[in-house]
């Protein structure tokens, strides 16, 4: 460390990082030498609360992981279970789990290019990022009883089924969706200061990426084809038809263009599900007490921020042995430094809002 | 009639109260602590539907020191307890806390070795608003609340109880 | 070659090829669950991670999980176990690989083959108190540095120490 070079902290009270994160820096007259982050001020001890709770006391609990993106939390834990347990979900409620988990993704995604134009500084974007993501939120509410954390799925299905009303809501609140894209987009898209922003910042190259195990939009954006719903198919995803946005671009730009391609991705199957809604249960017969015989299960989703997976290992009670967590954004988090390489001070902003990192998973 | 005291504060002073606390009331500054998932209800809170402006609160400062309103949004944990005891020293009085969500009221969902049960073991905590997380109708109805506290306070007790906290 | 195995016919020609390089490494190997997990010596874990990373292609290592299972049922079992879940891309095929470690011992690093194993590492030494020789940079992840105890052992109970 030369003696120009000033050590910064970016503490974990900052209005631009994503929850408590603390970031020590080290700079060099605006140029970027060393990056470092500092996790673990929402460290809640959830690994360990798990293990003295049954199975279905667990699932609240998740939704505390990932709360931008609550129902995909339940989803990986909820698959995890079943494939230990071997449950089989009847298909319709595979499918109404997929019009959930997509439509939590439209919301995550739309939170996500609000939080990144604040960081930016096109603070309105915020406003309409958060307005369009309210009636989601609406649909939520009315299937769930819940806006952010709502405990949507069960094990073995559903707790609800979906009735004619919010089916006819939903396809109201995707009627609108094209349209508030293209709004935001006509603010983003060809915008001079966004662009000069985000282009060409945060580069990593795409074997980079998957050497430091990132995964989800962020590799997405590097070139590489990477979407669990394709290759390994869960819940039903075999039997929708919908691409994978890709962009070479491998810079924040290019994860904004994925995120973005990736909601109307997400319409797309949500109006095939709801098309091709078959009858049938929307839970399977679950015994009261859940009593799993001892085995060991990984199972991962993709989730809206990337690889989301939950490890079980049962011992013949109805508590867990032990459950892990394998959160996307604690291996994304990682590849910081390596994206920021010769970045200046106030790229460190935009990248790591590209990361699309959020603190509870991180943490646990 | 009594002499002015503490108790019968004279009639002239009712009213400069009456105007201190107005201008207060109407123009909180909130320090948005926004920790965990209660965070993104604040945020949702402040933005376009359910307008947080209205209220006066629409500008969310950074700097502890500009801010009279600390919203501890979300779970404090023993590694992040330094850091909100020193954002809450930091804050210029008078200065009011209000806990959001059940994790900052009483430590929520999660009893266990790293979670402060409640933030009020570290600051002294005006409003209380339950909820996992609240609703944005909920955290209104706290700050209203809070309005209405701070509209029965008398700032200018300072002059009859030297030793008074501004915020009685 | 654990039964059923011959169902998915990838799994079982990495545990033919590990099988011929490092027979005597693999202690033992279960398929359950559509899953292969292969119970390794734990000096070996290293060469047998660089294998089936420069050979096989697992490219990705999607999570580490530490266990602890105090009473160690079934012999020869020590108190902690680490298990590595790894991927190929994009070949889609999933192994875990299990290393047994004792109370106060040590396991290999793959820092150096697999860079995301960084913070997990970390994450482990934090939660159960187990060392990896040659990580870069081993302290604690999540806790403070002056944090006693481990807390994911089974004997550190939930509310913590006083």
């Amino acid at each position: 460390m030369s003696f120009k070079d000033i050590e910064l902290n970016m503490g974990p009270q900052h209005p631009s990082t994503h929850g408590v994160l603390r970031l020590k820096v080290t700079i060099d007259n605006e140029v970027l030498v060393r990056i470092e982050p500092v996790v673990g001020y929402l460290h809640r001890g959830m690994e360990k609360l798990w293990e003295s709770l049954t199975y279905p006391q667990i699932l609240p609990l998740t939704d505390r992981l990932d709360y931008i993106a609550a129902v995909s939390n339940n989803l990986a834990f909820v698959l995890a279970v079943e494939k230990l347990a071997g449950i089989d979900v009847p298909k319709r409620a595979q499918y109404i789990r997929v019009i959930l988990s997509e439509l939590m993704r439209i919301s995550s995604h739309l939170a996500w290019i609000g939080f990144q134009a604040n960081d930016v500084g096109a603070i309105s974007v915020l406003l309409y990022g958060f307005e369009f993501r309210e009636d989601f939120l609406n649909l939520f509410e009315t299937y769930a009883g819940g806006r952010l954390t709502i405990n949507a799925l069960r094990i073995g299905g559903l707790p609800y089924d979906l009735d004619g009303g919010l089916i006819g809501n939903i396809w109201k609140t995707l009627a609108r969706l094209p349209k508030r894209l293209r709004e935001i987009e006509s603010l983003l898209n060809e915008n001079r200061i966004w662009k000069h922003r985000t282009q060409g910042v945060g580069r990593i190259s795409a074997e980079e990426a998957i050497e430091c195990g990132l995964t989800g939009p962020c590799l997405r954006a590097c070139g590489v084809p990477w979407d669990l719903r394709k290759d390994i198919p869960y819940s039903s995803y075999e039997d929708f038809e919908f691409d994978v946005p890709l962009s070479d671009r491998s810079d924040v730009y290019g994860r904004y263009l994925v995120r973005s391609l990736e909601i109307r991705q997400s319409v797309r199957i949500i109006e095939q599900a709801l098309d091709r809604l078959p009858a049938g249960d929307h839970i399977a017969k679950v015994p009261k007490i859940l009593r799993i015989p001892a085995g060991e299960v990984f199972h991962s989703i993709e989730a809206p921020k990337g690889e989301l997976g939950f490890y079980i290992r049962s011992n013949g009670t109805d508590k867990p042995e032990r459950v892990k967590m394998k959160s996307p954004s604690f291996i994304n988090l990682q590849s910081l430094p390596a994206m920021c390489r010769g970045a200046i001070f106030s790229d460190v902003v935009s990248i790591l809002g590209s990361l699309d990192i959020v603190l509870g998973e991180i943490d646990k | 009639m009594s002499k002015p005291s503490a108790e019968h504060p004279p009639f002239l002073l009712t009213k400069v109260d009456l105007f201190i606390t107005w201008a207060q009331k109407n123009s909180l500054w909130p320090l948005g602590s926004g920790l965990a998932c209660c965070a993104i209800e604040m945020i949702a809170t402040a933005a376009a539907r359910f307008d947080i402006s209205r209220f006066g609160m629409e500008l969310f400062r950074a700097s502890p020191r500009q801010a009279d309103l600390f919203i501890v949004a979300g779970t404090v944990t023993n590694k992040m307890a330094p850091s909100i005891r020193l954002l809450y020293e930091q804050m210029a009085d008078p200065k009011w806390v209000l806990a959001m969500g059940n994790c900052a009221v009483s430590g929520g969902p999660f009893p266990t070795y790293s979670v402060v049960q409640g933030v009020d073991k570290i600051i002294p905590v005006d409003i209380y608003v339950a909820g996992c997380p609240p609703t944005p109708e909920g955290l209104l109805h706290g700050l209203i609340t809070l309005q209405e506290k701070i509209a029965k306070s008398h700032p200018t007790k300072v002059m009859f109880k030297p030793n008074a906290r501004r915020t009685e | 070659m654990p039964d059923g195995l011959n169902e998915s016919p990838a799994l079982s020609a990495v545990l033919d090829a590990l099988a011929a390089r490092f027979g005597s490494a693999i202690l033992e190997s279960t398929f359950a669950k559509k899953e292969l997990s292969v119970r390794l010596k734990t000096e070996s874990l290293l060469p047998v991670a660089a294998f089936l990373k420069s050979e096989q292609g697992f490219n990705a290592l999607s999570d580490m999980i530490g266990l602890d299972h105090p009473g160690t049922p079934g012999e020869g079992r020590t108190r902690f176990s680490v298990l590595y879940q790894l991927y190929k891309y994009p070949a889609h095929l999933r192994l875990r690989l299990v290393v047994d470690v004792p109370e106060g011992g040590e396991v290999d690093s793959i820092v150096s083959i697999h860079k995301s194993a960084d913070w997990a590492e970390r994450e482990i030494f934090d939660m159960f108190g187990i060392r990896f020789a040659g990580h870069p940079d081993l302290r604690r992840v999540y806790l403070d540095p002056e944090f006693e105890g481990h807390p994911l052992r089974k004997d550190f109970p939930l509310q913590g120490k006083p």
